[in-house]
């Protein structure tokens, strides 16, 4: 059974030699090659001096990858409830406070503390942007992508209002590396709609599915998508590129795989 | 919005396994939180522990999941024949059809806690043994259950601080309301560790003693831990005593990452939107059940935002004194015991609240009172200024 459509009026990427949807949407068309190159993430200006110097990469990426997308979808980020989705969220600061917790001299930064929840990155995201809607902010493993394409669309039907979504992935430094290795950041942005308007770029209906999960015909794309959460969106970013209506199953949990169908 | 059925719920928490024990010390104003040598915290430390998780043995094909809080989900799941309940729905629905979504602040960190103390001296690896994936990532309670009933539908964890397993419940029913379930497992796990005591003590938010909610000479939190969850299915299978979710209502501060807005308003937003999703006024609501940290500040704003929507005439109280602050379970834990105050008839009235705060002249409960309830409101607040509420309602007679 496939749901209702929901309507993509805003897309941003941040990624390895993703550096926009414009240049990451070339590469997916086969127009550019695609090379990895090292992601550049920049200072979060929307956020007071205090605060800015409080914030590290994945918090700087959440906050890029959600205005590119907003900024795409000529919206206002303080009207949108808003979804964030990764596998660690800061996992810097993580280690960070488990070395400290491991030392002799347990005295931890009441700062990190509280960098230190889930939602820290919506947390910042609301100070910078004064948005006092709902924020969710949820973890599914190597599933968070396409669980927050679920939360954002049935948030976006509920509240009758466009939602927007930030999925994003940092890795931990060694030792927790070695057990979760993410070779990049990245982050995938989307504003959604439960209704058509003149900034939609196309209709998405959403079913589980048994099907075979699409994979990217190009090595090193595909190499990301089996190894960041986020980059699991990288078959409906292809399709999406192209303009073309279509179907897609992209990997969601063992015995349940999302499929989303695309239309103009 | 359409109102959701709890076909089946518990909770466990440092008041005991199961309903009947926290009926009980609702009714008694019992409360579970203890002055104690906890792992290897240097001084003695007020925590609201779960009895008897050392000897929670998980399943032989789930050992991987092993860690303090997935013993705690299993111990939590395995009262008031809640396992039987989902096996039935399981039956009537398919495994496909049933979502898991579940609240955690910190899942099960610990587990690498101590393995960050036991690293390799030359390398730096952690213990081989040790499980990222199962013990400590956000999900792995989730994932744990999705495995521990053999369901294939869709599950997340929703991780916003302390709001975190209040929140599931609208995310089940937004996944019900797009016709893509037919049941949701929600609740909350969340487990001692060393993150949140230093933490909150490197914040100056924890109480050298059982924390005192609302009291005048509050002075912090105390670190509780517990297990809560509900299966929710449709509201029109609803039978007269059931009990209901008829209302949710979300927002965020956009203040602050650790303080609440002073004035408290994204907690009255919160609360508004819950009465307008439940078609309710405030006077229809006979309890609040407070979020009620008994730090200084959560406390001041959450009255203020109670007396602005509700006056002073509103029962209410913290269940904090009781339970202590389960952090990402306080969401779950609470609505199940508005769930049993519900359906007992039982206000509960604080413990650990002496003398109440003379600025906040909410109708504080500090007696237990026995009293027919039809509606009442569960309010969850956290870190990053994320505000969570729900009522709940009793199908009448």
């Amino acid at each position: 059974m496939s749901t209702t459509s929901i309507y993509l009026e805003g897309l941003s990427v941040l990624g390895p030699g993703m550096a926009n949807w414009e240049a990451t949407a070339a590469c997916l068309r086969g127009e550019q090659d695609f090379v990895a190159a090292e992601v550049v993430l920049p200072a979060v200006m929307a956020l007071p001096a205090t605060e800015r110097r409080r914030v590290g990469a994945a918090v700087k990426l959440a906050m890029a990858t959600g205005f590119a997308a907003v900024a795409d979808a000529a919206a206002d980020a303080a009207q949108l409830a808003n979804i964030f989705s990764s596998t660690g969220g800061d996992c810097d600061n993580c280690h960070n406070l488990l070395e400290v917790l491991a030392s002799d001299e347990r005295l931890i930064s009441p700062t990190r503390f509280h960098n230190s929840v889930h939602n820290a990155p919506a947390g910042y995201w609301g100070i910078a942007t004064g948005c006092t809607s709902a924020s969710t902010s949820l973890c599914a493993y190597d599933a968070t992508f396409a669980a927050a394409l679920l939360e954002t669309a049935t948030q976006a039907w509920s509240s009758g209002q466009p939602c927007v979504l930030i999925a994003f992935d940092t890795a931990y430094p060694e030792p927790l590396y070695t057990q979760r290795p993410i070779p990049y950041p990245m982050g995938v942005g989307m504003v959604l709609s439960p209704q058509r308007t003149a900034a939609s770029k196309a209709a998405m209906q959403l079913s589980f599915s048994q099907d075979a999960l699409d994979v990217m015909a190009d090595a090193g794309l595909e190499q990301l998508r089996q190894a960041i959460p986020a980059a699991r969106s990288l078959p409906l970013l292809h399709l999406l590129a192209s303009g073309q209506p279509g179907r897609v199953v992209i990997e969601y949990l063992a015995g349940c795989a999302l499929a989303i169908e695309v239309a103009a | 919005m359409q109102a959701l059925r709890l076909s089946a719920y518990t909770l466990t928490s440092a008041l005991g396994a199961g309903l009947s024990s926290h009926l009980d010390a609702l009714r008694q104003q019992r409360g579970g939180i203890v002055k104690k040598h906890w792992e290897t915290v240097e001084s003695d430390v007020c925590v609201g522990e779960v009895a008897g998780l050392d000897q929670v043995q998980l399943r032989p094909e789930l050992a991987a999941y092993d860690c303090r809080n997935n013993r705690l989900a299993q111990l939590g799941l395995e009262q008031d024949g809640f396992v039987a309940s989902v096996q039935e729905a399981m039956a009537r629905y398919g495994t496909g059809r049933i979502g898991v979504f579940l609240g955690s602040s910190t899942s099960g960190i610990l587990s690498s806690e101590v393995a960050y103390r036991q690293r390799d001296p030359l390398t730096g690896s952690l213990p081989p043994e040790h499980r990222y994936r199962e013990t400590h990532n956000a999900y792995s309670v989730a994932d744990f259950v999705r495995h521990y009933f053999g369901l294939s539908g869709p599950a997340v964890v929703v991780s916003t601080a302390c709001s975190s397993s209040a929140k599931v419940f609208a995310t089940a029913q937004r996944m019900l309301a797009a016709g893509l379930i037919d049941a949701a497992i929600v609740g909350g796990v969340d487990s001692l560790c060393l993150t949140t005591i230093y933490g909150f003590s490197s914040l100056q938010l924890v109480s050298p003693e059982p924390c005192r909610p609302f009291d005048g000479e509050r002075d912090g939190i105390s670190v509780g831990e517990g297990a809560a969850y509900a299966l929710l299915e449709r509201g029109e299978l609803a039978q007269a005593g059931d009990i209901l979710l008829t209302g949710v209502g979300e927002s965020s501060d956009a203040y602050h990452m650790s303080s609440p807005h002073p004035e408290g308003l994204g907690a009255r937003m919160a609360m508004q939107q819950a009465l307008l999703s439940a078609g309710l006024q405030p006077a229809d609501i006979g309890y609040i059940n407070l979020h009620g940290t008994a730090t200084p500040s959560n406390d001041t704003a959450e009255g203020a935002a109670v007396l602005s929507l509700f006056g002073t005439t509103t029962p209410c109280s913290s269940t904090k004194g009781h339970t202590g602050h389960t952090l990402g379970a306080a969401g779950g834990i609470e609505a199940i015991i508005c769930a049993l105050a519900l359906r007992a008839g039982v206000l509960p009235g604080g413990v650990g609240t002496r003398q109440l705060d003379s600025a906040l002249p909410c109708h504080y409960l500090l007696q237990t009172r026995e009293q027919a309830l039809r509606h009442v409101l569960s309010n969850s607040f956290g870190f990053g200024g994320s505000n969570c509420s729900l009522v709940f309602s009793q199908v009448k007679a």
